[in-house]
């Protein structure tokens, strides 16, 4: 496989970032600066500077206990930073609701998955399409023509996204009783539902073996081609954050000690001592 | 997909006649005195506790959420119906009779008094976790029993007497209709889904862009405006009212009542209202263990099957129809209990 | 009746309020549960005593019966009715809490009856202060609320058994994972909480002899009041938050009315939760993600 050849260059943008060819001009979907969070007197991120351009997939990685999952749930507000500024599309979300976040463009996945077990694959995806499905709470109860035209355009809507892994044929089923991966695949259909432009993916190889884990590369490709959204995501699986991602960040004791290309984050002697320890030991 | 328009008339329309024919059936049987006073009575209560039991569900079945003060809600139905039928008057106005107006002005009344407390309430404790809103719910009917003790209103300590007997099949079967298919059709919509998406996983649901709050402050509304309407057909069916009507034990046994019919399930709670109403006024022997069985059934129900007997299944008159038209072959089934078609919504 | 007077009051029924909301605190802290039994399991105690007393036993011999039978009634309801559920939603177990409670409710007004049942006084005498009596009973009361207090205080700062419950209302998993036996430590929390129960039932029934039913109920839910208020999980949040409910109470009563003063220790739950959910002394927790 040719990856490199797919990928776009990184280039240097004004604001100091590195940034995909195509993304230069473009307002970058993320801008974080300066983020850090305190835990009690214990400081779990400090520090944390990245920028995303429109259609970028970005690696976050790190050892255990590094403050990944932390960044993420700074990223959707469901912890407040102590410090520093996120920009989604350019706007500031101090003091907006997880909610908020998720109509702002974010939307994300969990690293212990998190679906509407008892509820249908489709309707965890129609959960998903809520809040791009528009009648009141009266038009509901009355079964007004609104209902009727917003609920069918978005069971089509759902189906489509469904479609996209395949899953179409599971939309009756509850959630719960799909198997592993296919719960993984609906949390990812579910986050697209809501229109993201950005989308975070905590850990989405996790428990697949290598031939579910090259599928899903591609997968992750696809979506970014065919929704043309940028990516971040959380993965210990160093052949998929090689192989998909076009900049890296690592991640260690809440700072971060590299950013750059695949190819620089391998070779990079700190990363190699953060994930290996110090060599002469 | 689920339902489509067609099929949704169908089952409007099938539902309607089941409901008109149930209806027009136990007016006759009343009429024609086969339902003595006795009988009605328990009717009536019947269908006061199934809207409290339904609208409870809301907010525990589908909201996943454990408010303790449903009673709570009631009596502020109870008390503000009350007070406004024994103190205001409507002349009739040709053949509409001005004393339904009136109970009908005076349980919306109590219903959105009773709402307004459900929001006032639900803003601050919502915010909390699961055993918090619990707790403070509890606190909440404790409050609400004491100011209906402490002022002069609602007659004090000494209870509320004069309170006109206007509750009937006809309005209590009305108002059962009423929280059915509201609840039934709220809850099979986008409203709905997030409804449940809170219960299921409130930090999922929040990352999917569902306002918990707004969701939260929906359902609860929605419930204790129904609890005020079932509050003031009690109010209108005993005739008397003392703040002891409404305690923590009545908010127990409406408890008892969702829980196993099924969380989640309206026919659940129908089914399980109507039999636990019956069952201790029937059986005076039991009345006097109802409520050592109840908390039995409670535990017990809970270890061994926790979504309740019914889950969050739905009986449907509908599919009973189809059913027996399709397989022909077998001997059709009668509809076993005729009275379940006004219960069945699907 | 004066000022000094409503407080010193307020003080004797708070520290009986502080070891019921302990109590609370620590099945609260370890399983994350409301235990609506715990007001009932003081009725029980209650009963014990009052049987025990009435038996001629003498005090001391009653007082350890009403421990006995609490201790082991905590950790039966632990085995039989919550352990099945830990794992399964909260508010099945809230519900399973619930029905325990009403469980033993009813069970004792079929066995005893609904009438109160006099308790016998147990601890007489008083003394003056210049011209304030001060009873027995409260000295007693307060004395051994606050020795209660500091032994569990040590006890879970120092001991090893003290230490397993920490870890496990810390993180059960990674308890269990260094060897902690999470269920054992879980029965312990149950057993002092209910132990606790019982003495606090004695110095209850004290000043207010009548034992009947639903006597722990409002009780019980008043203490968890004090528990929030202190700040659940905390030992020393119990203490604050009992002696500031005893004492809102006993302010009530005096200056306003009785029958006040249970709107107002409710009013000061919603108000406490509104402005500060994780109570004075709590830490805020946050949920993992």
């Amino acid at each position: 496989m040719n990856r490199k050849q797919e990928r776009s260059p990184l280039v240097p943008v004004p604001s100091g970032f590195l940034m995909r060819e195509e993304d230069v001009d473009k307002t970058p979907v993320l801008e974080i600066r300066h983020l850090g969070v305190d835990f009690g007197g214990l400081v779990a991120v400090e520090d944390f500077n990245m920028a995303l351009g429109r259609t970028e997939i970005a690696g976050l990685i790190g050892p255990n206990g590094a403050g990944k999952t932390t960044v993420f749930n700074l990223l959707t507000n469901e912890i407040e930073p102590t410090r520093g500024i996120i920009m989604i599309d350019g706007y500031d979300t101090r003091g907006r609701k997880p909610h908020e976040i998720c109509r702002m463009g974010v939307a994300r996945t969990f690293q212990n998955i998190r679906l509407f077990r008892n509820m249908t694959v489709l309707e965890n995806v129609k959960i998903g399409l809520h809040n791009e499905m528009k009648y009141s709470i009266g038009e509901a109860v009355l079964r007004l023509p609104r209902y009727w035209d917003n609920e069918s355009i978005s069971d089509m809507r759902a189906l489509e996204l469904l479609s996209f892994f395949n899953m179409q044929d599971m939309a009756g089923w509850k959630a719960g009783s799909l198997p592993y991966g296919a719960q993984r695949r609906l949390e990812i259909v579910r986050a697209l539902a809501t229109n993201p432009s950005l989308l975070l993916l905590d850990e989405p190889a996790a428990g697949m073996n290598p031939s579910e884990t090259v599928e899903l590369m591609n997968n992750i490709r696809r979506i970014r081609d065919e929704f043309s959204i940028a990516i971040l995501l959380i993965e210990h699986d160093m052949n998929l954050v090689m192989g998909v991602c076009d900049g890296i960040v690592v991640l260690n004791y809440g700072k971060i000690i590299a950013k750059g290309s695949p190819e620089d984050i391998m070779s990079d002697p700190v990363v190699i001592e953060a994930y290996l320890g110090k060599a002469d030991q | 997909m689920r339902e489509n328009r067609k099929s949704f008339f169908g089952r409007t329309i099938l539902n309607t006649c089941l409901c008109l024919a149930f209806f027009l059936i136990v007016e006759y049987m009343i009429g024609a005195k086969i339902l003595n006073r006795y009988y009605t009575n328990i009717l009536n209560l019947v269908l006061i506790y199934v809207i409290a039991a339904v609208s409870l569900n809301l907010t525990c079945g589908y909201l996943g959420q454990l408010p303790l003060g449903h009673a709570g809600f009631m009596s502020i139905g109870a008390y503000t119906a009350a007070i406004i039928t024994t103190r205001f008057s409507i002349p009739d106005l040709g053949p509409i009779s001005g004393e339904a107006v009136l109970f009908l002005l005076a349980t919306i009344a109590g219903g959105i008094l009773a709402m307004v407390a459900g929001i006032v309430i639900g803003l601050p404790a919502l915010r909390l976790k699961g055993d918090y809103l619990a707790i403070i719910t509890l606190a909440f009917g404790e409050i609400i029993r004491v100011l209906v003790q402490n002022i002069k209103i609602t007659g004090g300590a000494m209870g509320m007497g004069g309170i006109g007997r206007y509750t009937g099949f006809g309005w209590g079967f009305f108002w059962t209709i009423m929280v059915v298919a509201f609840t039934f059709l709220l809850v099979n919509s986008r409203h709905g889904r997030a409804i449940k998406s809170v219960r299921e996983d409130e930090i999922a649901a929040e990352s999917v862009g569902i306002n918990l709050t707004y969701y939260k402050i929906v359902a609860f509304a929605g419930a204790a405006f129904f609890a005020g309407v079932s509050g003031s057909l009690f109010a209108h069916h005993i005739c008397y009212l003392e703040p002891g009507n409404f305690g923590y034990n009545m908010s127990i046994e409406m408890l008892v009542m969702v829980v196993l019919g099924g969380l989640g399930s309206i026919s659940g709670s129908i089914i399980s209202a109507t039999v636990l109403t019956i069952v201790p006024e029937v059986l005076q022997t039991f009345a006097s263990w109802k409520m050592i069985i109840y908390s039995l059934l409670l535990v017990v129900v809970m270890i061994f099957k926790p979504s309740g007997l019914m889950g969050d299944y739905e009986l449907s008159a509908a599919r009973l129809v189809r059913k027996v038209f399709r397989k022909k072959e077998e001997t059709p089934k009668l509809p076993e209990n005729y009275t379940e078609g006004e219960e069945t919504d699907e | 009746m004066n000022l000094i007077n409503h407080l010193i009051n307020g003080i004797h029924v708070g520290s009986i309020y502080a070891l019921v909301a302990l109590g609370y605190n620590m099945v609260y802290g370890i399983v994350k549960l409301i235990n609506f039994a715990h007001g009932d399991i003081i009725m029980a105690g209650a009963y014990v005593a009052f049987f025990a007393l009435d038996a001629g036993m003498p005090t001391v011999v009653a007082v350890a019966a009403s421990v006995a039978f609490c201790v082991v009634l905590g950790v039966i309801i632990e085995k039989v009715a919550y352990r099945p559920l830990r794992k399964s939603a909260k508010i099945s177990l809230l519900i399973t809490a619930i029905g325990i409670s009403l469980l033993l409710e009813n069970a004792a007004q079929k066995m005893f009856s609904a009438t109160p049942r006099l308790f016998p006084k147990i601890i007489e005498g008083g003394f003056y202060i210049g011209e304030r009596h001060i009873s027995m009973t409260t000295v007693v009361t307060i004395i051994v609320s606050a020795v209660l207090m500091a032994g569990l205080t040590l006890f879970v700062k120092t001991t090893n058994a003290g230490k397993a419950m920490r870890a496990v209302s810390e993180d059960t998993e990674a308890a269990q994972l260094m060897g902690i036996n999470v269920d054992k430590t879980i029965s312990m929390t149950f057993a002092i909480g209910s132990g606790l129960a019982a003495i606090a039932a004695v110095l209850y029934c004290c000043s207010y002899p009548q034992v009947y039913p639903t006597m722990g109920a409002l009780f019980g839910i008043k203490a968890f009041v004090a528990a929030v208020l202190g700040g659940i999980g905390s030992i020393p949040g119990a203490v604050v938050g009992g002696l500031m409910i005893g004492i809102a109470e006993a302010l009530t009563k005096g200056y306003l009315s009785s029958m006040w003063a249970d709107a107002i220790v409710f009013s000061f739950l919603i108000i406490t939760l509104l402005l500060r959910p994780a109570g004075i002394l709590g830490k805020k927790v946050v949920e993992k993600v």
